[in-house]
């Protein structure tokens, strides 16, 4: 941790935040919290300068024109860049997640990412909307990804880079692997308040920060009980 | 009226009473259907001869059509769609069903208001607000924007009755700087309605500028898009008009937001010639509207049923709700979108303190919401069981929209 208090940062939520995405800082902040953890969480609007001292950045999702803005602005900025070779944790979902790559497409056009991860997007001939199920990566050790999407893109994996879980429903990257990892960075195509139905994860990201390998149970009886819901509704409609 | 026109019209509302008579809804869909399929410009038969105003918006169409076809009721018989069928079906069947009158007041959907402008060709059209609503379907907010726009464009003629605290919705009836050059430029009358929702409008729809916020103004730090002047305003429980004069508006629904929609409908009927003078005590007939709002008694409790199926009408419906036990529920089915992430868009805070219960398909998703909201709720299975689960007395219901539907089955009513 940067200093006494965990620093998350929104990215940009003026352009990137469409699906409740303040869902991830506010999971955040508050599991942090219940192990006693001080936070501090930052929204930082596309007009400010992004801090590169913090320990979570955030990066939502959004519409096309605001996610090639969000791009243009965070690369002119050059923040993010710093806090990445500081260390800092990047969670990108969706457009966030798209950016974080070498290139996307919005509106028709070839954009550049932030080339952080070895990711890059393309279109899909349909778009992808409905439950995202996915074993993940057993180096992350943790239980079923699960979570909705709704995004035209499809992303490539180049080799420096590993995909967060393999898809059991849905599409994610590719309809075969779903998101990507590597080091302190983390990106899906579940979206929006992606935390909310995947606790483990949101714990995976304190662990990062802060450099604990474990962190103390919580009480997450409304979270399993989400879960087991839609895995149960995901299972019934399954062909 | 061409002679295929009155066939259809009459086959329409045969089929709207079949319908009703079958129990199979209230006929308000099925008959414009088939009117439709028979005379494909049936609508624009039925508009003909008619001084229609037409109402729109993600939020508060329903009841400020009730209020607006209440207002311009003082000038004569009012067609409207009072029960929410808001796309073309609906309109042909309510002007069907109303037969011949001077005029129409109606409610349509935000994704047909081009196609019902060009069939309806109205006297005025009201341009509520526009936010984030089922986004894995509907469009987004900016491009809902740009649709209204061009469709505006179009028919210069229209006058429009617009929200000045929507910045979407200013851009919207703003005419785009190529058709500056018309003689006449179109005729918007503002209304402040304020705006609680504010995380639609953040970039500035024409430049991609930031909006910045004081009080009730706003402007883009990039072009001159800005908080126009709004000729009507709500002070305190009245509205201001034009002239400066106010008038107490006395509701039968609750919150500042009904307030809001009053204001708007006084404005659309003055377009009409209304005085808001003559116009305002109607506004108190207005009770229920499709069964929102509607109370219902029930093994002691009072039962009050709030619509709320966005982010932006869960922050009215919170403000509507008395300080009472209260029970939200929550469906993530076709109608409502199947996608439930809205429910980090709202910020629950305000029903901290009271009793609060929770149900429906998708309560645990709510659960996990309110947990990180740290607001305290208990988890019923059924309505039954949240009833028995109130001291007697108001129970405030807040809804989605099949959640809401399945609760006045049970409840049964019919509105």
């Amino acid at each position: 941790m940067s200093t006494e208090s965990l620093r998350i940062v929104w990215v940009y939520p003026d352009l990137l935040s469409t699906y409740g995405d303040r869902g991830n800082a506010l999971i955040l902040a508050r599991r942090a919290r219940q192990r006693g953890l001080p936070v501090e969480v930052l929204e930082v609007r596309s007009d400010q300068r992004l801090p590169s001292a913090a320990d979570i950045y955030l990066i939502g999702g959004g519409e096309d024109g605001p996610q090639a803005l969000g791009a243009q602005r965070l690369t002119a900025d050059g923040g993010l860049h710093r806090a990445v070779a500081q260390g800092s944790v990047v969670f990108g979902v969706c457009a966030g997640y798209q950016l974080l790559g070498t290139s996307f497409f919005a509106k028709g056009s070839k954009y550049a990412g932030l080339e952080l991860i070895d990711i890059s997007s393309d279109r899909g001939e349909t778009r992808a909307v409905g439950e995202l199920a996915g074993d993940i990566d057993p180096r992350l050790g943790l239980p079923p990804l699960s979570g909705f999407e709704n995004h035209g893109g499809r992303t490539h994996l180049g080799p420096g880079v590993s995909p967060l879980a393999r898809v059991t429903t849905g599409i994610g990257n590719d309809g075969a692997t779903e998101g990507a990892w590597r080091g302190k960075l983390l990106g899906t195509y579940s979206h929006g308040p992606a935390l909310a139905r995947n606790p483990a994860l949101a714990d995976l990201l304190l662990r990062w920060a802060t450099g604990m390998h474990q962190l103390p149970a919580i009480d997450d009886t409304w979270a399993d009980r989400l879960r087991s819901e839609r895995r149960a509704a995901v299972a019934a409609v399954r062909p | 009226m061409p002679l295929r026109a009155k066939v259809a019209s009459s086959v329409s509302r045969t089929a709207a009473a079949l319908s009703r008579a079958a129990g199979r809804g209230d006929g308000s869909v099925i008959g414009g259907w088939i009117g439709l399929k028979i005379d494909p410009d049936l609508l624009a038969h039925l508009a003909a001869g008619r001084a229609i105003a037409l109402v729109s918006g993600t939020n508060g169409k329903t009841t400020t059509t009730r209020l607006a076809a209440a207002a311009v009721g003082v000038l004569g018989r009012v067609a409207t769609n009072s029960f929410g069928a808001n796309m073309p079906t609906g309109h042909t069947s309510a002007l069907a069903k109303a037969g011949s009158t001077p005029y129409a007041v109606l409610e349509v959907d935000e994704h047909y208001l081009a196609q019902v402008l060009e069939a309806t060709e109205p006297h005025v059209v009201a341009l509520l607000n526009l936010s984030r609503d089922q986004l894995d379907r509907a469009k987004e907010v900016a491009m809902m924007a740009q649709l209204w726009r061009a469709a505006l464009v179009r028919h210069p003629d229209v006058r429009v009755v617009a929200n000045a605290d929507d910045p979407m919705v200013v851009w919207a009836a703003s005419p785009p700087p190529s058709h500056d050059h018309r003689a006449n430029p179109p005729h918007v009358t503002w209304f402040s309605a304020g705006q609680r929702w504010h995380d639609d409008s953040w970039v500035c729809p024409e430049c991609g500028s930031t909006i910045q916020r004081s009080g009730e103004q706003w402007w883009c730090t990039g072009c001159p898009l800005r908080r126009p002047q709004p000729q009507w305003t709500v002070e305190d429980d009245g509205v201001l008009d034009p002239t400066g004069a106010w008038h107490k508006v006395a509701l039968q629904l609750p919150g500042k937001v009904n307030l809001g929609n009053a204001a708007t409908a006084l404005a659309v009927a003055a377009e009409f010639g209304v005085r808001p003078v003559d116009a305002v005590s109607r506004l108190a007939s207005v009770t229920s509207v499709a069964g929102r709002y509607a109370q219902v008694e029930k093994e002691g409790r009072l039962i009050r049923l709030l619509l709320a199926k966005n982010p932006a009408s869960w922050l009215e419906a919170f403000d509507m709700a008395d300080q009472a036990p209260t029970l939200l529920s929550i469906n993530a089915r076709d109608p409502d979108g199947l996608d439930t992430s809205w429910l980090f868009d709202v910020d629950f805070a305000p029903l901290r303190g009271r009793q609060l219960l929770i149900t429906g398909d998708r309560a645990y998703d709510l659960a996990v919401r309110l947990d990180v909201n740290e607001v305290a709720f208990q988890h019923v299975r059924t309505f039954a069981e949240a009833i028995r689960a109130v001291p007697p007395g108001r129970l405030e219901v807040i809804a989605n929209y099949t959640a809401f539907q399945d609760i006045r089955a049970e409840l049964d009513r019919v509105n």
